[in-house]
């Protein structure tokens, strides 16, 4: 297979070392647990969290006799995620055998899928920033392939002073990995394009995403060479589990390569592990040292074969992608591109402000998700499915501002009283006596009142007009904040003779 | 009592739903015989007295209501590859020490479905590798057959040679067996019995220890025709849980039985007459085709061009298999373990000590096939000769040729602990010349004994049929069992 080098060399993204600029080329490998009741060939459940070896059938456990037969849901979330990612979705794939001893893995192979993945090539579109300007940069990562195959047990070797135990209820669960082309330029834009990933499959449901639970992990294949240079050799850092630490792995990794390449030496292919106590990648072991897995299309089980209609009926099915739902937000809300990136990155916080937004005006409901909601969360360190205010009561707020019932200002006050103390916004507002003054009457007095006390005032706002604005302030204290600022505005200038 | 143990399952059948004798009789009988003539074959590895009591006793309350399934009360041997609930079932390896699974194979749970009693598990080559039956951890097994004025031991041929030898020396009313390149059709023509490897997906694999996944399938050995045929209903099902079974009505082959030949085009392929084949086998093969001419079969001249690269072909794709399907016998969780100062040196020692010298020759001959460097050259050429024989017989058949007949064996049966064979393993291998091709191309074979050789020995004929088809290889087989009489071993033990 060549390579392809799809981008073009930016200085924004290039490292400096002591001889000079440096490009650092990422490719990506992600292990994403397939979102099903039951595992890839058994009926055990996949179940997260249950006592060790408890999800385990007489095939996972690899007793004699046994035989796999493929989960058709696993199947169907597989070509989902193919559709998701734009990519070619493969009528007939073959699974194959991955030959290898270790002790969680109790067949002694791992079924996968080597020479006819289930889903072709694709394309994804990241969203890089944003910069120190706010700006967003979109760039396509291109992806190789997605194949289904199934995940290992769990060796564990601090349960016991000599012996290690092995837990299989990770044994025979799916997975598909989903193979990037080599198209990443910098820690940044391997973050993003993982974010993006993650994104995807939690809008199919295909893939919970949950990073610390073992349910996305990366393989992260980093090099290193001069700007528009040939493609260097590539070291492949192994399981890493947060977005976070793919970044510091890349960092590191890129500065570890371009220190030997500078002090003359020569990268050697090899697999390494990043410690995230240090923060620094490690060798685990060389190329020489890889295994021959002797892949074979693997006997037990008939190539997997479906028609277009199936995709078809999958693909007519699939739920709004954060693309599709960034144009739509954009085109149909009128909201900013920016506002629409962020409402969408993550498929929560895009439900949330939907049900906000609904029937609503989208783009007052956009700045109070944006502004007040998720800075509140972010303060508190709260993720969006904790929010202390649900969709309805935002709504309501949003609905108290549009009919006038309560000013801007008043509305902070009433968001920071339902965040702690909880209460339907509209009953707040008439039992707290927060509503707004629109009766012009009483605006009136209020406006006379300010007048017939500060004759001085009066003459220096006729010379000046702006400082009307002072008796806007004065009137607003006195009604308590409940006046309809604009209303007093039209009424102080036509007093004042300003108009 | 020795008498019962000669009723076929047929005659059996009958006996038992009449009541005139019973289940628990029968079973006796079989426990007595096995109790008193195990010693001399090696047949059983383990005898389930309890269970087959126990067994019979259901059957017995089951026929007294008038009830009662296909197999009601009749008596089997079962090889050591059929997982058989809480009892042993070691593929006769020991890596697989004190194994007694929680779960009964397909088969036999059909077979136990139908009211077949378990006597208990046949010996046979380890993992189902050899023709001889020399590879089992617990010994060779001893055929019941004898040249005429010898006391020489001979074997029952392999890997089912525990099956054939007790069908044949009155140790069970019939056995389950495997075949992967020949294991159930040498032995049978080695011991004067009936067995068939039906087409591949036929019968579900689902708990028969695997050796080949691609060519395993499970069949009958029986003492004629018709309880193959008999056998055969009861084990073949499509199964969910083994998805290269197919799923296709299972016919009443019993039904085949008896029906002219007329009109019926037999293939006879060029490329089976081997060189240095005995004479004795060219004469069994023209007796063979008189026989069928004689019953109003076209005989027809065919050719099967890539015969002679079949069995290098298999000795390929079968080990590479078994390499991976053997992986799982690591000492980690079930079976033999020797330990050892870490991970690696405790799966070297367990399978050092755990595996047979042809058990690692066949995994070491798979490995190295599959390595990389090397699959184009070996595994992905066998598999594309494999498609060529597939290839030669579906021209055939579309030729009009509803069934091929071909010798079973190359020989007779051979002396245990044979000097020649044992000296050069692909003298051994070469004992399925004429039976891998069957597997390679998913075909069913049929093995019916046709004669003695000079010596006394029981010679077997060899059918092939289209896929699905193995009621014309009953139908077929029948009449030559009709012309050709039936074998019994004199009894010597």
């Amino acid at each position: 297979m060549s390579i392809v080098d799809t981008r073009t060399p930016d200085p924004k993204r290039f490292i400096s070392g002591a001889t000079g600029d440096w490009e650092v080329v990422i490719g990506m490998e992600v292990h994403a647990q397939i979102t099903s009741n039951s595992k890839l060939f058994s009926g055990a459940s996949t179940e997260f969290g249950a006592a060790p070896n408890n999800n385990v059938s007489l095939v996972d456990a690899a007793m004699p006799g046994m035989l796999p037969v493929i989960n058709e849901e696993c199947v169907r979330q597989a070509i989902r995620t193919g559709l998701g990612l734009r990519a070619q979705i493969n009528l007939k794939s073959v699974f194959d055998r991955k030959n290898y001893f270790y002790p969680d893995l109790p067949q002694g192979y791992q079924i996968s899928q080597f020479k006819q993945p289930i889903v072709g090539e694709g394309t994804v579109t990241v969203s890089v920033g944003p910069d120190s300007k706010g700006n967003f940069e979109d760039i396509e990562v291109g992806v190789e392939r997605l194949h289904l195959e199934q995940d290992a047990g769990k060796s564990m070797h601090d349960q016991h002073p000599t012996m290690s135990y092995v837990d299989l209820n990770r044994s025979g669960v799916a997975l598909m990995e989903i193979v990037s082309k080599p198209d990443m330029r910098s820690s940044d834009e391997a973050k993003a394009y993982l974010t993006k990933l993650r994104t995807i499959v939690r809008y199919l449901g295909t893939c919970d995403g949950n990073m610390d639970e073992g349910s996305m992990r990366a393989d992260v294949n980093v090099s290193v060479r001069k700007p528009g240079g040939a493609f260097g050799t590539r070291c492949e850092i192994k399981n890493v589990n947060s977005i976070r630490f793919v970044g510091q792995a890349i960092e590191y990794e890129a500065r570890r390569q371009i220190g030997i390449l500078e002090d003359g030496g020569s990268i050697d292919q090899e697999t390494r592990l990043f410690d995230p106590n240090k923060g620094e990648t490690r060798s685990m072991r060389s190329k020489e040292e890889a295994h021959d897995y002797r892949y074979f299309p693997d006997p037990d089980l008939l190539p997997l074969e479906f028609d277009q209609a199936y995709v078809d009926a999958l693909g007519k099915d699939l739920p709004e992608l954060p693309d599709d739902k960034k144009s739509r937000l954009v085109s149909d809300l009128g909201l900013s591109a920016y506002d629409a990136s962020v409402l969408v990155s993550e498929k929560a916080i895009a439900d949330y402000f939907e049900k906000v937004a609904v029937s609503r005006d989208g783009k007052l409901a956009a700045n109070w998700v944006i502004n007040d909601l998720m800075g509140g969360l972010n303060k508190a360190g709260k993720p969006i499915e904790e929010s202390p205010i649900s969709p309805d009561q935002l709504g309501a707020i949003v609905d108290l501002i549009k009919e006038g019932t309560i000013s801007g200002k008043i509305a902070k006050d009433l968001f920071e009283i339902v965040w702690n103390e909880g209460g339907d916004p509209k009953e707040l507002v008439e039992s707290r006596g927060m509503k707004q003054v629109t009766d012009t009457g009483a605006i009136e007095k209020a406006v006379d009142e300010v007048i017939a006390a500060n004759p001085d005032k009066v003459e220096q706002a006729r010379a000046k007009p702006t400082l009307a604005g002072w008796f806007v302030g004065q009137v607003m204290k006195a009604t308590g904040g409940k006046a309809n600022p604009q209303a007093v505005n039209d009424l102080v200038k036509a007093r004042l003779g300003l108009e | 009592m020795t008498e019962l143990t000669k009723l076929t399952i047929a005659e059996a059948r009958e006996k038992l739903k009449a009541r005139k004798i019973s289940a628990t009789e029968l079973t006796d009988a079989y426990l007595g015989a096995i109790d008193a003539a195990n010693e001399a074959f090696n047949a059983y590895v383990a005898v389930t007295h309890d269970k087959a009591r126990e067994m019979a006793k259901a059957s017995d309350a089951r026929l007294a209501k008038g009830e009662g399934g296909a197999l009601e009360g009749i008596p089997l041997g079962i090889k050591d590859l059929f997982a058989t609930e809480g009892v042993h079932t070691q593929a006769c390896s020991h890596v697989l020490d004190g194994f007694k699974p929680r779960y009964d194979s397909t088969v036999t749970a059909n077979l136990w479905a139908d009211g077949a009693v378990m006597l208990g598990k046949l010996n046979m080559d380890e993992f189902a590798m050899g023709s001889s039956n020399e590879t089992s951890y617990y010994g060779p097994v001893t055929n019941p057959w004898r040249a005429e004025g010898s006391n020489a031991q001979l074997v029952p041929g392999g890997s089912s040679g525990g099956s054939a030898a007790a069908v044949a020396a009155f140790l069970c009313a019939g056995a389950t067996a495997t075949d992967t390149g020949g294991s159930i059709r040498q032995p049978a023509a080695f011991t004067g019995t009936v067995g068939i490897k039906p087409t591949y997906g036929r019968v579900s694999r689902w708990g028969i220890v695997a050796f080949a996944s691609s060519l395993d399938q499970a069949g009958p050995i029986a003492r004629d025709v018709r309880d193959a045929a008999i056998m055969l209903k009861s084990m073949a099902s499509v199964d969910d849980k083994d998805t290269t079974s197919v799923d296709r009505a299972v016919p009443d082959y019993e039904a085949a039985l008896g029906k002219s030949l007329k009109g019926m085009k037999v293939g006879i392929p060029k490329e089976y007459r081997m060189d240095g084949m005995p004479a004795e086998i060219e004469t069994l093969w023209q007796k063979g085709i008189a026989w069928l001419r004689d019953a109003g079969a076209e005989i027809v001249d065919i050719s099967l061009p890539h015969t002679k690269y079949a069995l290098p072909a298999y000795y390929i794709v079968a080990p590479a298999e078994a390499s991976s399907n053997l992986a799982r016998y690591d000492g980690v969780r079930y079976g033999l373990r020797v330990p050892g100062k870490d991970i690696i040196e405790m799966y070297e020692n367990t399978r050092a000590a755990g595996f047979g010298d042809e058990v690692k020759r066949r995994i070491m001959i798979g490995t190295y096939v599959l390595s990389a460097g090397y699959y184009d050259a070996y595994y992905l050429q066998a598999q594309k000769v494999r498609t060529l024989i597939k290839r030669d017989f579906e021209n055939v058949f579309a030729d009009g040729v509803d069934v091929i007949l071909t010798p079973a064996t190359p020989s007779a049966a051979f002396g245990v602990a044979d000097q020649e064979m044992n000296s050069d393993p692909v003298k051994m291998y070469l004992n399925d010349v004429f039976t891998v091709t069957v597997n390679m191309a998913g075909l069913p074979g049929i093995a019916v004994p046709a004669g003695l050789d000079s010596r006394g020995l029981p010679l077997g004929l060899q059918l092939i049929g289209r896929p699905f088809d193995e009621e014309t290889l009953f139908q077929t087989a029948h009449v030559i069992e009709q012309a050709a009489g039936r074998f019994e071993p004199q009894k010597w033990w």
